[in-house]
C-alpha cells in the first residue's frame, strides 16, 4: 500500500531534525518535492484516486507540499544564522560580577527582632550609650548600694554617669515623655567589664515595653511566644521560669528547647537541654512611681534579650569575640 | 550557694530523685546550675586486694605492696602499719583528689616506684581515723569502685541564687523551699543549752557607737573549751558544701551560718582588750591586719568590731589575727549580728574583700534570727568543745527592724497574672513558704511576711510569691486586647536600611566595631590640639588600656579592623561603619553622641579577575562611592571642596576633600596621611570617608516632585580647555551652573590630561555640554552660537586656551 501524505509529511519532518547542514536539507528538499520528490509523485497519483476522493486528497497534499517548504527553507535560514566558530564567546568565563558586601549579622538580626515586633505594633526608640546612673539603675528600682548592682558590671565614666549595662533606660525615657499605652523595642548597645568566650565588653541588646491598661503576665507569655516562634520557628517549645530583675515583679527567665541538641543536653546547652534567650517581667510598681504613671490603673511587661545570642544560636557561632573582630571572611559569610 | 541532699535531709523528707528535685527548685526560681555527687572525687579509689607485702629496699618503715584490682596487680609504697597480705583496702590511682585537697599522682618513694596509694579514712574524708589503712569487708568486690561497693551517695546542687533571695542562702532557706515543693513541712533544728554558769554581764559588754551600721550585735560566752578538730558529723557536713574544716570552733561558726544563714564570728575571748566590744566606724587612715594576714588601710566609713582598745574585726566582713582563735584558746566570745546591708557592701567593695559573711550581710541576713543562731553555735561549742556556757547572752539592740504586713486582693493577683485563683488557693500557696496569712480584712488577705523574706515589701512582691509556687508554666497564654495607634515611627531605621544597601551594593561590607578607643588613638591619629575630638570621655574602670575611652571617631576602629585584615592577608578592602562618637561636655554632663557613618576602602580597585585591570583603587574610588550613595539617597547639590590644610589631621593634605550638600559640610572623603598609616602599621594607600548621619539625614528630600520627560532632542558640544595645572575643575563647572543657561541641560567632564603635548604646568579638561530646549528642536546654528559664547566666556574667565 502507498504511504499515506501524513506519513510522508512524518517522514520528513523527522529527516529534517536529524539535518546538520544547509546542504543536507537541500538532498531533503530534492527528495521530497523535486521533480521526481514523494510528495510530487503523490500529488501526481491522486488521478488515480475515485472522483469524489480527489479534492479532499489534493487539498490536503498541497498544504503538506507548502508547509514542507517552509520548514526546509525555515531550517536553511536558521543554519545560516548559526555563529561560526570565531563567532563564540567562551560563557563559562566569570561575569564581571560587581561583588555586593555584606550587612553584619549583628544588623541582621536586630533588624528581624524588630520587624517582628513592628508588625506586633511596636514602634522602635533609642537612646544615649552614655547614660545617667539615674536612667540605667536608679529609676529601675536599682538602688545604691544594692547587690543587684553586680548582676551587671558596670563602667564608670563617674559616680553619676556610666555606659548603659542594658537598653532598660529607654523605657524609663520613653514613659517620662509619654502617657500610656506605650508599645515600644530599643535595640542598642550595651557594656559590661567582662571579656570571655561567651562576654564582650560590649553587646547588644533588644528591650521591649508594652504598657496599657490592664496588661497581664498571661500576655507577656503569649507576645513572647509568638516572637519566640516567628524568631525561631513554630515548633520551638519554650519554658518560662521565675527569675529576678529589679524592675520587674515578678520576673522571668524565658528558655526554649535547645535548638542544637532538642532538649537530649549537649555542650551549648551545658547538658540542661535548655537555652536562655529572654529575660522579663511586669514592670515594677517602682518603675511607674518613679515616672509618675498611676500604678492602680495601668500595667504592663518588659523584656530583653542579647541579640549576639540570639545571633550565635541561629548562625550556629560558639565564639562571641567573632562578632567585633571583623575579619572579612566571617562577615562575608552573611 | 551548694545544698548537698544528705543535709537537706536533716530538716525535710524529700521523696523525689534529685534530678526531678533540682528541675522543680529551678522552676520555683532557684536555678540548680548543677548537680554532682560528693563521691565523684572517688572515682579513681577502687577496693584493692593486698597479695603481697615486701620490705622497701631503702627505708625501714616502708613496704611495698602488690594490690591487685580487677584484672592488674599495682605497686605501691606504704607506710601503714596494720598492711598485710590478704586484706582488702582501698587503693586510690593517681588523679584522685584526697580530702587534704590534694592529687595524687605516680611517684617514686626512696627509689621505689609507686603506681598508687592505700589510703586511711581521714586520707579520703570518709572519718577520721589515720591510724592506718582502711580494713574492708572481706565480702567486697575486688576491683569495685569504692563509693560504690560501700554504697556511698551524696547528691551534691549548686544553686545559682537571685540577689533577692538571702534566706535561701542556707541549708534551712533551701529545705523550706523543698518542703514547699514536696507539700511538706520545715524540722527546725532543736536547741538544747546546756546548763549554765555565771551571768555574761560579769564577764563582758558589748556598746554600738555605729547604729546606723549595726542595728543589734549579740554575744555569748563559753569558757573551758578545748580547741582541736571536730567530730566526724560536722566535717562530713561542712565538706558536703565544699568547705574545708579548721578546728572545732570555727566549723562550728561554719556550720551555723550554712544552716541559718546567719554569720557569726567566734574570738579568743582572752585577746579582747578590757573584755568588752565596741562597735564603730574606723578612724581614717587606721590600719588593721585580717584574718588572711594582710594590712587593710580603713576609712571612717567602715564598720569596726573593737575591743576595749583597738579594731578586733572589719564587721560583717572578717575578722582580725589579733583575735583569732588558736590551739590555746580557752575562752570564746561568739558573735552575732545584724549589719546594715548597704554598709557591710560599701566596706567589702571598698576592701576588695568578699566573704561567705558579707555576701549574706550585703544582701540582708533575718534581722530576727540573730539570737536564735547565736543559741545553736553557743550549745554546739559547749558540747563540741567541752566548754563551760556562761549564763545569758548580751544582746543590744538599738534599731529593730519593724515587721512588715501587707494587705493582698485576690482580685489584684489575678488582674495582675492573668490566673483565676481564689483567696484559699492564695493562702495556702503563702502558707506554704512560712507566710502566715490571716483572715480576710475587708475582702483582701492580710499577709505576714516572715523576718527571712527581707525581699518582700510590697502585695506585688506577693503576686510573684504566688506565681511562681502555682508555677508559670501554669498561667495561661493570653495576646494582650490593645488598641489601634499611628503606625510605628520607622523614619531612622528607614535612613540607616537605605545606606546600607546602597553601600552593600557598592560592595563595602558593614562593621561593628567597639565603641572604645585607646587613649593615645587621639595621638595616632594625629588630631591637632584644638580638634574637639580630643576630648574623650574616659572610664574610670577600662578593661585594658586599648579600651580606656569612648571614641571620638569611627576612623580608628576601622583602621584597626583593616590593619587586622591586612596581617591575615586579606588585603582588598571595602569596610563601612554606622555607629556613635563621643564628645566630652564636661564633667557631670552626659557627652554629646553624634552618629556617624564611615567608610574605607584599600588594595585592588576590582579583585583580580580576567576582564578588569589589576589596578590600586584610588580616590575616585571611594569619592564615587560617596557620591553614588548621596545620589542614592536622592541628595541635592552636592558638591566637594578641596579640605584645608589644617582642618583634619588625619587627612593627606591635597588629597581630601569636604563633602557638601547645598554648601552644608556634612563630611570629609580622602586619602589618609602616610604618617597615620604608620602609626596603625597598615603598609598600603587607604582612603576614607566620614559623614555625619544628622546633617546628611538633613538633606534628605521629604518628598520628590517629578519632572517632565523632555520631549526634543538633545545636541552637543565639545569644548576642550588648557588651564593651568592648580585650577579645580570644580571650579568650571560652578561656573557653567552659574550661568544659568536655560538651554544647558548638562555637562560632562570626559577628559583630564597633563604632559606632553600640553605645556609643563598646564593641564587640558574636556567637557561636553547638552543643549536642549523643552520647546522645540533645536537648530545647529542657535547651539553653535550659544556654545560659542559660553567658550569665550570660560576661556577668558580662567585664563585658559584652546588646544593645538
Amino acid at each position: 500500500m502507498e504511504p499515506s501524505i501524513e506519513q510522508i509529511r512524518e517522514d520528513a519532518l523527522a529527516e529534517l531534525d536529524a539535518a546538520a547542514d544547509p546542504e543536507t536539507v537541500n538532498a531533503l528538499s530534492i527528495r521530497y518535492l523535486g521533480r521526481k520528490g514523494r510528495v510530487t509523485l503523490f500529488l501526481r497519483n491522486i488521478s488515480s484516486l475515485p472522483p469524489e476522493e480527489r479534492p479532499a486528497a489534493g487539498k490536503k497534499a498541497n498544504q503538506v507540499k507548502k508547509a514542507l517548504e517552509q520548514a526546509f527553507a525555515d531550517a536553511v535560514e536558521a543554519m545560516a544564522a548559526a555563529p561560526s566558530v570565531e563567532d563564540r564567546i567562551d560563557v563559562s568565563l566569570p561575569g564581571r560580577n560587581p561583588r555586593p558586601g555584606h550587612v553584619h549579622p549583628i544588623t541582621q538580626i536586630t533588624n528581624r527582632i524588630c520587624e517582628i515586633f513592628l508588625r506586633l505594633g511596636f514602634d522602635v526608640a533609642e537612646g544615649p550609650e552614655v547614660e545617667k546612673d539615674w536612667y540605667n539603675f536608679e529609676a529601675l528600682n536599682f538602688p545604691k548600694d544594692h547587690p543587684a548592682r553586680d548582676m551587671q558590671d558596670t563602667f564608670f565614666v563617674s559616680e553619676d554617669i556610666v555606659l548603659r549595662t542594658h537598653t532598660s533606660p529607654i523605657q524609663v525615657r520613653i514613659m517620662e515623655k509619654q502617657p500610656p499605652p506605650v508599645r515600644v523595642v530599643a535595640p542598642g548597645k550595651v557594656f559590661r567589664c567582662d571579656s570571655d568566650l561567651t562576654h564582650t565588653p560590649m553587646f547588644h541588646q533588644v528591650e521591649g515595653l508594652l504598657v496599657d491598661d490592664r496588661i497581664t503576665f498571661g500576655d507577656l507569655k503569649g507576645v513572647l511566644t509568638t516572637f519566640v516562634h516567628e524568631m525561631f520557628d513554630e515548633k520551638t517549645s519554650l519554658r518560662f521560669r521565675p527569675s529576678f530583675f529589679p524592675f520587674t515583679e515578678p520576673s522571668a527567665e524565658v528558655d526554649i528547647l535547645c535548638v542544637i541538641c532538642r532538649g537530649e543536653g549537649c555542650r551549648v546547652c551545658s547538658q540542661t537541654g535548655w537555652l536562655e534567650v529572654l529575660g522579663a517581667g511586669m514592670v515594677h510598681p517602682a518603675v511607674f512611681e518613679n515616672v509618675g504613671y498611676d500604678t492602680e490603673r495601668i500595667s504592663g511587661f518588659a523584656f530583653g534579650m542579647g541579640v549576639e545570642r540570639i545571633a550565635m544560636l541561629k548562625y550556629g557561632i560558639d565564639d562571641i569575640r567573632r562578632f567585633f573582630d571583623n575579619d572579612i571572611r566571617f562577615l562575608g559569610q552573611f | 550557694m551548694k545544698a548537698s541532699l544528705s543535709w537537706l535531709r536533716q530538716y525535710v523528707s524529700i521523696d523525689m530523685e534529685i534530678d526531678r528535685l533540682s528541675d522543680a527548685l529551678t522552676m520555683a526560681g532557684l536555678e540548680v546550675d548543677a548537680v554532682w555527687d560528693r563521691y565523684d572525687d572517688m572515682d579513681r579509689v577502687f577496693v584493692g586486694r593486698i597479695e603481697a607485702v615486701r620490705p622497701h629496699p631503702n627505708a625501714d618503715k616502708l613496704r611495698l605492696c602488690d594490690v591487685a584490682i580487677k584484672d592488674r596487680n599495682v605497686t605501691v609504697v606504704c607506710g601503714a602499719p596494720n598492711a598485710e597480705a590478704g586484706m582488702l583496702s582501698a587503693l586510690a590511682l593517681p588523679g584522685t583528689r584526697l580530702a587534704d585537697g590534694s592529687v595524687l599522682e605516680a611517684s617514686t618513694i626512696r627509689g621505689a616506684a609507686s603506681e598508687g596509694m592505700l589510703c586511711s579514712e581521714a586520707e579520703l574524708g570518709l572519718g577520721k581515723d589515720r591510724s592506718g589503712i582502711m580494713a574492708l569487708d572481706a565480702g567486697l568486690s575486688v576491683g569495685e569502685r569504692l563509693a560504690r561497693a560501700l554504697n556511698l551517695s551524696d547528691p551534691v546542687m549548686e544553686i545559682e541564687l537571685t540577689p533577692n533571695r538571702p534566706d535561701c542562702l542556707s541549708i534551712i532557706g533551701i529545705a523550706r523551699e523543698v518542703a514547699a515543693i514536696c507539700g511538706t513541712r520545715v524540722r527546725y533544728p532543736e536547741i538544747a543549752l546546756p546548763p549554765t554558769e555565771g551571768r555574761i554581764e560579769d564577764y563582758t559588754s558589748v556598746t554600738i557607737e555605729a547604729p546606723d551600721h549595726c542595728p543589734r550585735y549579740a554575744a555569748a560566752l563559753v569558757c573551758e573549751v578545748a580547741v582541736g578538730p571536730s567530730p566526724d558529723w560536722l566535717q562530713q557536713r561542712l565538706l558536703s558544701v565544699g568547705l574545708r574544716p579548721i578546728n572545732n570552733i570555727v566549723d562550728i561558726t561554719n556550720f551555723v551560718m550554712m544552716e541559718t544563714g546567719q554569720p557569726l564570728h567566734a574570738f579568743d575571748f582572752d585577746r579582747l582588750a578590757q573584755h568588752r566590744i565596741v562597735v564603730r566606724t574606723a578612724a581614717p587612715g587606721e590600719a588593721f591586719t585580717t584574718l588572711d594576714g594582710k594590712e587593710r588601710s580603713l576609712t571612717s566609713d567602715m564598720l569596726m568590731i573593737c575591743d576595749g582598745e583597738k579594731p578586733v574585726a572589719v564587721g560583717g566582713v572578717m575578722g582580725g589575727e589579733n583575735s583569732e582563735i588558736d590551739p590555746g584558746t580557752s575562752r570564746v566570745l561568739i558573735e552575732s549580728a545584724y549589719f546594715h546591708p548597704a554598709s557591710i557592701r560599701r566596706t567589702a567593695k571598698a576592701l576588695g574583700l568578699g566573704t561567705d559573711a558579707s555576701h549574706r550581710f550585703e544582701r540582708g541576713v533575718d534581722p530576727e534570727g540573730t539570737l536564735t543562731a547565736l543559741k545553736r553555735a553557743a550549745a554546739l561549742t559547749a558540747e563540741i568543745g567541752g566548754g563551760q556556757l556562761i549564763g545569758g547572752i548580751v544582746d543590744v539592740h538599738p534599731k529593730p527592724t519593724p515587721a512588715t504586713t501587707l494587705s493582698l486582693s485576690a482580685e489584684a493577683t489575678n488582674r495582675l497574672l492573668g490566673t483565676d485563683l481564689t483567696a484559699e488557693q492564695i493562702t495556702g500557696l503563702l502558707a506554704s513558704i512560712d507566710f502566715p496569712v490571716a483572715g480576710k480584712k475587708d475582702g483582701a488577705l492580710s499577709v505576714s511576711v516572715p523576718s527571712f523574706r527581707v525581699d518582700v515589701h510590697r502585695p506585688e512582691d506577693l503576686m510573684e510569691e504566688v506565681a511562681r509556687l502555682w508555677g508559670y508554666g501554669c498561667i495561661p497564654q493570653t495576646s494582650p486586647l490593645i488598641p489601634a495607634q499611628k503606625p510605628p515611627r520607622t523614619e531612622g531605621r528607614d535612613f540607616r536600611g537605605r545606606i546600607r544597601t546602597l553601600l552593600t551594593g557598592f560592595g563595602f561590607t558593614e562593621t561593628v566595631n567597639y565603641s572604645f578607643a585607646g587613649s593615645r588613638s587621639v595621638d595616632l591619629l594625629q588630631l591637632g590640639p584644638q580638634d574637639r575630638r580630643r576630648r574623650t570621655v574616659a572610664l574610670l574602670n577600662p578593661l585594658t588600656e586599648d579600651q580606656a575611652v569612648m571614641r571620638t571617631t569611627l576612623t580608628s576602629g576601622l583602621l584597626e579592623t583593616a590593619r587586622r585584615n591586612l596581617t591575615r592577608q586579606m588585603r582588598d578592602l571595602k569596610l563601612f561603619e554606622i555607629g556613635k562618637a563621643f564628645i566630652d561636655n564636661g564633667a557631670g554632663q552626659l557627652p554629646e553622641e553624634i552618629e556617624i557613618l564611615g567608610g574605607i576602602q584599600t588594595g585592588r580597585r576590582f579583585p583580580l579577575a580576567w576582564h578588569s585591570e589589576d589596578a590600586p583603587c584610588d580616590f575616585y574610588d571611594i569619592k564615587g562611592a560617596v557620591e553614588g550613595l548621596l545620589e542614592g539617597l536622592s541628595v541635592d547639590g552636592v558638591g566637594f571642596t578641596r579640605l584645608p590644610d589644617k582642618a583634619c589631621d588625619y587627612f593627606r593634605p591635597g588629597r581630601s576633600a569636604r563633602i557638601l550638600a547645598r554648601g552644608e559640610n556634612i563630611g570629609i572623603v580622602g586619602e589618609l596621611r602616610p604618617a597615620v598609616m604608620k602609626n596603625f602599621d597598615i603598609d598600603q594607600t587607604v582612603f576614607l570617608f566620614e559623614i555625619e548621619l544628622k546633617r546628611l539625614h538633613g538633606q534628605m528630600p521629604d518628598t520628590v516632585s517629578a519632572a517632565p520627560i523632555p520631549r526634543f532632542p538633545a545636541v552637543s558640544r565639545d569644548i576642550t580647555l588648557i588651564l593651568d595645572e592648580d585650577t579645580e575643575a570644580r571650579r568650571i563647572l560652578e561656573r557653567l551652573e552659574d550661568m544659568n543657561e536655560p538651554l544647558v541641560e548638562s555637562v560632562a567632564l570626559f577628559d583630564v590630561f597633563t604632559g606632553s603635548p600640553v605645556a609643563q604646568g598646564k593641564k587640558s579638561l574636556s567637557f561636553r555640554i547638552t543643549y536642549r530646549s523643552h520647546e522645540k528642536t533645536l537648530e545647529d546654528e542657535s547651539v553653535n552660537h550659544l556654545h560659542q559664547k559660553i567658550c569665550k566666556a570660560l576661556l577668558e574667565e580662567f585664563n585658559a586656551v584652546l588646544p593645538g
